[in-house]
């Protein structure tokens, strides 16, 4: 325990002076996990809505695809991603390889199932009947969309969390299509592991309790919006009076459990 | 709410995105965007592929900034093994490559993948164990004796196995003493770089072989012990190759040949030669350009 | 014509089986259709498809006289539907009301006038700022009503909106939707399956049993005169007796049915016909009694059954064919009726409805 606190000091320290560095690195990770996060949001909820609304042949195949990627091993992900994106692959005239653009793309890939999969698990579990009544108000179809994504805006903070958790924490696939490049492709997590791999214990631990605190501070933020929302809306229920079954909305039911 | 708290992601977002830009060592535009295909064909982006034990050194983290702020060049450095750095180079997905395994390189240069292959800088390889050497490698007189010491007394030996120029190099010991330690109990393979595979043996009390320069920036973290060297059997000479423009069209030759041209530059020579002096107490390289070619 | 909305040659099927056979329907401007059935009779796949969310498998829904086919969102939004459940968006009732009503491009003015008129009507203003969770399920329905009607509607579809609610929640609602309903004349089908409703309601109520309508005219015609043996069954005729004509004249004819002779009122010109008699309009005397009024019929009979409801007593007799009265509890008490008790079964001869042996399926009457 003694070996570890040492190792932190001397950590902090090092890091200490290369701050500019530490820095930067950070700053890349939110930026290289948070648009990869963004894009996933945009993909897994429209295919999470399709999946949800639409029957179409193979649906089942399709849902059993998605909740396999949302364990699938990151690193595999990211050799396919490097395969195609290096100079002999086939999108190597991008010349995107080793760039972060490759790691938001590799990000991406693995934090989309997981949005997906919460996005048409939470869907579908709406009430059939809502759907109708949203379009019996006069909604389109891109309306009704939007208007019953509010009814879930709880799940799909969790499902937000996950996928950012799922971005930021990940290191095989990021280092195979980025390559770790100091001050271009370095993220916390290549980090952590170029200074291990060189024995520095101490920036190793170091950086990773940055890591940690990154996503901490990400997650709490996100966690407050959702104690938020669900703490108003209790605030606007009655004091006193039971609801019956009748009047639940599922998000409501939700809650309740 | 809600659509406040979207429009502060959103700003968050770019902020974050222009930061990310802002603190880089490297002209705008750069690491948060990525390379931008336009950009590759001006100035622009060299890949060069090296091995883990250099980037371990810590000698690139010198050399490249350097490399970079006179010519203006963006390169990607991506340290694999050997074996893997020149397969990459020989399809195309490297610039330039350098490396220490002068077998594979001379297929390499044989092969019509690399071109123009020139010394840099050698150090050795060391071999290193627990203090208390229950194989009495000190003892040995030559390095042939040191390998068979160790696998004679069945000692625990910590293999890299992953294609590098120090994997290489040290197939090439056990086969010299026609021992085939593969499959073998006391022989283990990491699969990793030469700074992890220390590490391995640090912890399991193994002997391994290691470059000089790993060792040395590692040596505050580890209890191995210097057990054999000196043997010309154990020189590590890296050379430089650039990837033949005529096999692969698109790499950057021009910057592939000016990393080249430079690195064997006398200034540049000169601090490969001071580097870690200072923090060692003796230097990592030693600077060969323009040498004759060391006998291995 | 003048018909709102109307179904033609409309077919719905689930798999292979057609659940919705409508040749053709009317919905009148300003007319309340009530449409009633047993379950599975399909009257929500028949709400679904008046209210455009759904397409049937073969035939056309016609709006004001014209295809509703390509326009569907347009006219949905010129509509609106009321569920058996609120489902009510996770926001304040307030913004739920006004839900509709941004959809339709209304401007926030006009909204927020209209979210307080229509909730002050329906009595649950006092909540505009509550969400669905607080609210109860007789409110939760209030704010669904007050919903579509913020909307005025062009035509206002309710399918069962009463029957999750008890019994004292539901009568307060049913008269406030009927004088809400006077109020605008707003062309309306309520999909229901209690009579009493659909009766209260509708200028006019639909049978449909099977996934046809068997009936359609004014509630008296529907519930006093079903056009078949299911209808008659379903609308609460609970005796029918197959009887051969043996004499007619002046306006009145003469059955035989098990062995009695009964006079019906009625211009039925079959051979044979199904005696039909409301339970409400059997009376029950003990044998001997001097029986009073103008009962042209009356059978002795024996008790076979006895149900006691809250007000009521039902007795089924045996009086050679099976015949169901309804009496007060304490007529019931008085006569100190038990099983296998004999009495006297009377009613008169113009409670008696007679349905010719032969008729159609699908009867329309007035």
């Amino acid at each position: 325990m003694d070996l570890v606190w040492e190792a932190l000091k001397d950590g902090v320290r090092l890091l200490a002076h290369n701050d500019e560095d530490v820095y930067s690195i950070t700053i890349r990770s939110l930026y290289v996990s948070g648009v990869a996060t963004v894009i996933s949001l945009v993909l897994g909820i429209g295919a999470g809505a399709v999946l949800a609304f639409r029957r179409f042949p193979g649906r089942l195949a399709v849902l059993t695809l998605v909740n396999t990627g949302m364990g699938f091993p990151p690193v595999v992900i990211g050799l396919v991603v490097a395969i195609l994106l290096w100079r002999s692959g086939p999108l190597g005239e991008l010349h995107w390889i080793y760039t972060t653009r490759a790691m938001i793309i590799a990000q991406a890939v693995i934090a989309t199932p997981v949005i997906t999969g919460f996005t048409a698990a939470s869907l579908a579990s709406l009430d059939p009947r809502l759907r109708l009544q949203v379009y019996a108000l006069g909604a389109s179809r891109l309306q009704m969309l939007w208007l019953l994504l509010q009814e879930v805006r709880l799940p799909l903070l969790a499902a937000l969390m996950a996928g950012f958790g799922a971005a930021i924490s990940e290191v095989g696939a990021s280092v195979m299509v980025g390559g770790n490049i100091a001050g271009q492709t370095r993220v916390l997590t290549g980090a952590i592991l170029l200074e291990q791999s060189r024995g520095n214990f101490g920036p190793a631990l170091a950086l990773g309790i940055i890591l940690l605190a990154l996503m901490i501070s990400v997650n709490a933020l996100f966690t407050w919006v959702q104690i938020g929302v669900r703490d108003r809306q209790r605030a606007e229920a009655s004091p006193g009076r039971a609801p019956d079954a009748a009047t639940m909305t599922s998000a409501g039911a939700l809650l309740r459990r | 709410m809600r659509r406040a708290a979207l429009c502060a992601a959103i700003a968050m977002l770019i902020a974050l995105e222009l930061a990310a830009c802002g603190g880089d060592a490297n002209s705008s535009r750069t690491g948060a965007a990525g390379a931008s295909p336009a950009r590759t064909k001006a100035r622009g982006e060299l890949i060069l592929a090296t091995t883990t034990s250099t980037q371990d050194s810590g000698l690139l983290d010198v050399l490249i900034p350097m490399f970079q702020a006179e010519t203006g060049y963006t390169v990607k450095t991506v340290a694999v093994g050997s074996g893997q750095a020149i397969a990459q180079a020989s399809r195309g997905d490297a610039d330039v490559v350098l490396v220490h395994s002068p077998d594979a390189e001379k297929k390499m240069v044989a092969a019509g993948a690399g071109i123009e292959r020139t010394l840099v800088m050698h150090n050795d390889f060391i071999i290193v164990g627990p203090k208390d050497d229950p194989a009495h490698v000190r003892d040995a007189q030559t390095t042939d004796d040191a390998m068979k010491a160790i696998a004679g007394a069945k000692s625990k030996f910590i293999s890299r196995g992953d294609d590098s120029g120090t994997n290489a190099l040290e197939l090439k010991l056990w086969k010299a003493v026609n021992i085939d330690p593969a499959g073998q109990g006391w022989y283990e393979e990491t699969g990793q770089g030469m700074g992890a595979t220390l590490q391995v043996a640090n912890q399991k009390d193994g002997y391994t072989i290691s470059d000089r320069a790993t060792y040395l920036a590692q040596r505050k973290n580890l209890d191995l012990q210097i057990l054999h060297e000196g043997d010309p059997a154990l020189l590590n000479v890296y050379h430089v190759i650039v990837v033949n423009p005529e096999e692969h069209p698109n790499i950057n030759i021009a910057g592939a040949r000016a990393f080249k041209d430079w690195i064997v530059r006398a200034d540049i020579q000169q601090t490969i030669a001071e580097f870690g002096v200072k923090d060692y107490g003796e230097p990592l390289f030693f600077a060969d350009a323009g040498k004759p070619e060391p006998v291995p | 014509m003048s018909a709102k909305l109307s179904a033609r040659d409309v077919v719905v099927r689930r798999g292979a089986r057609a659940v919705l056979d409508l040749p053709a329907l009317d919905v009148e401007s300003g007319e309340t259709l009530a449409i009633i059935g047993p379950n599975g009779a399909g009257k929500t796949t028949l709400l679904l498809q008046l209210a455009l969310l759904e397409r049937p498998a073969e035939g056309e829904v016609l709006y004001d006289g014209a295809p509703a086919r390509g326009r569907e969102l347009a006219l949905r939004r010129r509509m609106a539907v009321v569920f058996q459940q609120p489902l009510l968006l996770d926001r304040t009732v307030r913004k739920n009301v006004e839900t509709g009503m941004s959809l339709r491009r209304i401007g926030g003015g006009e909204r927020r006038r209209r979210a307080e008129a229509w909730l002050a009507r329906f009595d649950v203003a006092h909540l505009a700022d509550r969400r669905p969770l607080a609210l109860s399920g007789g409110e939760a329905q209030r704010v669904s009503l007050a919903r579509a009607f913020a909307l005025e509607p062009e035509v206002l579809l309710l399918d069962e909106p009463f029957s999750a609610l008890d019994a004292p929640t539901r009568a307060g609602l049913i008269e406030d939707l009927a004088a809400a309903l006077a109020d605008t004349r707003t062309t309306t089908v309520l999909v229901t399956h209690d009579h009493d409703e659909a009766a209260r309601l509708g200028d006019r109520v639909g049978v449909l049993i099977g996934g046809r309508i068997r009936q359609i005219g004014r509630p008296a015609d529907v519930f006093g005169e079903p056009a078949d043996a299911e209808v008659a069954a379903f609308v609460g005729v609970e005796t029918i007796v197959p009887a051969e004509v043996i004499a007619r004249g002046d306006g009145m004819l003469t059955l035989s049915a098990a062995g009695h002779q009964l006079e019906a009122v009625s211009a039925v010109t079959a051979a044979r016909a199904l005696v039909c008699l409301r339970p409400e309009d059997v009376s029950l005397s003990a044998p001997g009694e001097r029986i009073s009024g103008s009962a042209r019929n009356k059978l002795p009979a024996r008790v076979t059954r006895i149900t006691l409801t809250g007000a009521d007593a039902r007795v089924e007799l045996d009086c050679g064919f099976r015949l169901v009265a309804r009496i007060t509890r304490r007529s019931f008490e008085d006569l100190g009726l038990r099983e296998g008790a004999e009495t006297v079964a009377s009613f008169k001869a113009t409670a008696v409805h007679l349905i010719p042996v032969g008729v159609s399926a699908r009867a329309e009457t007035h």
